[in-house]
């Protein structure tokens, strides 16, 4: 399909672009940007007046549960909701059933995302067979496969001796490493952040320093290994402030945040709000005052949404019961976007964590409106407003705090090769 | 008197002051029950009271049992060995089921803090905390309340000291909530392994560095029982160290005010927490507790049905 997308404010940091043009795509390639281009004959247009249109959004960090778990997300779904949500491309972690630690697993996610999918779909597979910690994955043909990157996202690689071996073999191959950060003796049964609101509840709490170590250690084991890491999901004080260190001392290492922890603090768990159970877990004040900071200062390099869609029977449980994680991939633009309009980012900032960053990160061609590249687009209309009503969401799950939060900003259009997947 | 505007009695930290009041005042007049030779009346005649508890329980349990017989209601008891969690039944599905028999009230406990709330989201009839976790234990703060303002007539300007594993205690917690609404000031002690942070913004709470700080000149030594189903292995050396530091004997009580009162919600490891000489001491209200748990509960039972006498 052909289309012009006329009047939008064109930003692409990948080219330090931004101004108001026009953008053509052919045969699913951005062909030109300019002003004033006219449309050859049979081509849609597309009004962007008053609207963003970036790269098209690329969220790292998504459980999309295919295979296995498909009563909470599949591949469909996952991939609708994440059109609905403005993202063209997407990254599902290994913690599938069976786990992405092979090649046919592999070959299943990409050929059904392919044929099915409304997004690009990237699968990260296991740092360790089965995520069981034990025995480093294949991770040579999990890359041959299609892998972007290895993580036994969901638990940490507990023994640091099989974490260095992980980051020397994953350079050597070159596959990014993503750390999912937390010392689990210090986790212990723990349920949501330790702090006041914890004590007040009487919940078990995991301290922040839980995250901070696991931190600590896997930088330094990336410093001593020179290797590339990635640290998903962070949300503490700590953890920003080991990373932004490290990065100044050369460390090859990144990080991700998701919105939640940029937008909630541990008070949405009081009245026991499952929908507000996630790992690592909300924190406190300081710690979101942080990580507005990290991202402000770029020590953090991108927004990931750590999309987890559980059922409800999962949720609407006792409070210590009830799975971890939460739903994002429809409410991280606007939660994002808030993050433009108070200031702590700029438009360009924001696409470039959202959509640059991640893309350069992965090492996929994504991420950038040049010509001649695939032409994934993100139409954004920073105004409209919307309420989040968990019956009209495109996942299949419904476990979000956000229920009823007015949101403002949305995808207006999501174009993914040339072809609108999402259109509001 | 007061209206009781509460359907649920989940945690002292929901009821006011007022609240507080009308329940131990409501006590105070079921107390005098407990007293006659036929110790039953009709207020609760033709209500049906399902006491679900999901934890081990002896006296709590027996407690709300007695105080719902002598209210005339019908009781029906169901613990984890005999229920469908056993078969893999949610809480909610079990409420449902319940409900769908028509109790007037379901008292619970249940290992996990909150879970009420969400039993209450659940049914439509009354739900009163037996104890959820490490959050509240309401009828153990009010008969606390109770006890402490028997001995006092009063419960303001009093210097409360609550000794041990305040992290993991639903007693802690709903005797700091109640005693601070009523004006009292906490002072805890206990391993800095089992104290939670920032407890201190519960109300009016002061946390001692040492059990000698907090009973000095205290009104009231409230000691907690060492849960070492709870402890695993890593917040306390053993027992015997713990009742070195934090252990309350004939000695270290004299530092509380002379005739300061005594009280542990039980069960009491003899030895650990108290000595038996404490235990049994003129100081001790620990059975006064026991006693004023009926009439309390009483109270409770009473005013989620509405206050109406049959």
């Amino acid at each position: 399909m052909n289309l012009l997308i006329k009047n939008g404010r064109v930003i692409d940091p990948s080219q330090g672009l931004d101004e108001i043009a026009d953008v053509l795509v052919e045969a699913g390639l951005v062909k030109e940007i300019g002003k004033n281009l006219k449309a050859p004959a049979g081509v849609e247009t597309v009004d962007a007046a008053g609207k963003y249109v970036v790269p098209g959004l690329v969220d790292m960090h998504v459980h999309l549960r295919d295979p296995g778990l498909e009563y909470k997300e599949d591949i469909v779904s996952g991939t609708r909701a994440a059109a609905a949500g403005g993202f063209t491309s997407l990254a599902c972690m290994p913690n599938t059933k069976p786990a992405i630690d092979n090649k046919a697993v592999v070959s299943y996610i990409i050929n059904k995302a392919t044929t099915d999918g409304f997004c690009n779909v990237f699968p990260v597979g296991c740092i360790t067979y089965g995520m069981g910690g034990e025995r480093m994955a294949e991770m040579g043909e999990l890359k041959e496969a299609g892998c972007v990157a290895v993580s036994d996202d969901g638990r940490p690689v507990a023994n640091a001796e099989l974490m260095r071996r992980a980051l020397e073999y994953a350079r050597g191959i070159g596959i990014l490493v993503i750390s999912h950060a937390e010392d689990l003796a210090l986790v212990g049964e723990g349920v949501m952040n330790e702090g006041f609101t914890s004590t007040e509840l009487g919940l078990k709490g995991i301290p922040r320093v839980a995250e901070d170590i696991a931190t600590a250690r896997d930088v330094m084991l990336a410093e001593y290994t020179n290797s590339p890491l990635h640290i998903a999901h962070v949300s503490t004080k700590g953890s920003v402030r080991i990373i932004r260190e490290a990065k100044a001392r050369g460390v090859k290492v990144t990080c991700e945040t998701a919105p939640h922890y940029f937008t909630l603090t541990d008070d949405a768990v009081r009245g026991y709000d499952t929908n507000a159970k996630m790992n690592p877990p909300l924190r406190e004040a300081d710690d979101v005052a942080a990580v507005k900071e990290g991202l402000r200062d770029g020590t953090i390099d991108c927004i990931a949404t750590d999309h987890a869609p559980h059922h409800l029977d999962e949720k609407d449980v006792e409070f210590n019961a009830a799975l971890n994680g939460i739903i994002g991939l429809e409410t991280s633009l606007p939660l994002s976007l808030k993050l433009v309009g108070d200031g702590i980012l700029t438009i360009n900032q924001l696409i470039e964590k959202m959509s640059c960053n991640p893309s350069k990160i992965l090492g996929i061609s994504r991420g950038s409106l040049r010509v001649g590249g695939v032409a994934d687009v993100t139409v954004i209309d920073p105004a409209a407003e919307w309420t989040v009503e968990t019956e009209k969401l495109v996942s299949k799950s419904r476990n979000t705090p956000f229920a009823g939060w007015k949101m403002k900003g949305a995808a207006a259009c999501t174009i993914r090769g040339g072809a609108v997947v999402f259109s509001r | 008197m007061a209206e009781f505007k509460h359907r649920n009695i989940i945690a002292l930290r929901d009821l006011t002051r007022e609240d507080m009041e009308l329940l131990l005042a409501t006590a105070e007049n079921m107390r005098e029950i407990n007293s006659r030779d036929i110790k039953k009346v009709p207020t609760l005649r033709g209500k049906t009271i399902v006491n679900l508890f999901y934890e081990a329980s002896t006296r709590t349990r027996t407690s709300f049992e007695i105080a719902a017989k002598r209210l005339s209601a019908d009781t029906v008891n169901i613990s984890p060995s005999t229920s469908s969690a056993t078969k893999g039944e949610t809480l909610a599905d079990t409420a449902l089921n319940l409900l769908a028999m028509k109790p007037d009230i379901i008292v619970m406990r249940h290992a996990v803090s909150g879970a009420h709330y969400h039993l209450a989201q659940k049914v439509t009839c009354s739900v009163v905390n037996a104890g959820d976790g490490a959050h509240e234990h309401p009828s153990q703060g009010l008969l606390d309340l109770l006890t402490i303002r028997d001995r006092f007539g009063r419960l303001d300007g009093l210097k409360v000291a609550i000794v041990g594993d305040i992290t993991h205690s639903r007693v802690a917690r709903s005797d700091i909530q109640g005693l601070t609404k009523m004006g009292s000031h906490i002072y805890l002690a206990g391993p800095p392994t089992m104290m939670p942070p920032a407890v201190e913004k519960l109300g009016n709470v002061t946390v001692c560095a040492t059990m000698r700080e907090a009973i000095q000149d205290a009104d009231v030594v409230i000691m907690l029982r060492i849960q070492q189903e709870r402890q695993g292995k890593t917040l306390m050396p053993n027992a015997r160290e713990y009742s070195r530091y934090f252990g309350l004997n004939p000695e270290n009580l004299k530092l509380a005010k002379p005739g300061a009162m005594v009280m542990h919600p039980g069960p009491i490891n003899r030895g650990v927490e108290m000595s038996s000489y404490v235990v049994n001491g003129s100081q001790s209200h620990v059975l006064k507790q026991v006693e004023n748990g009926v009439a309390v509960r009483m109270a409770m039972l009473y005013h989620v049905c509405g206050g109406e006498l049959v």
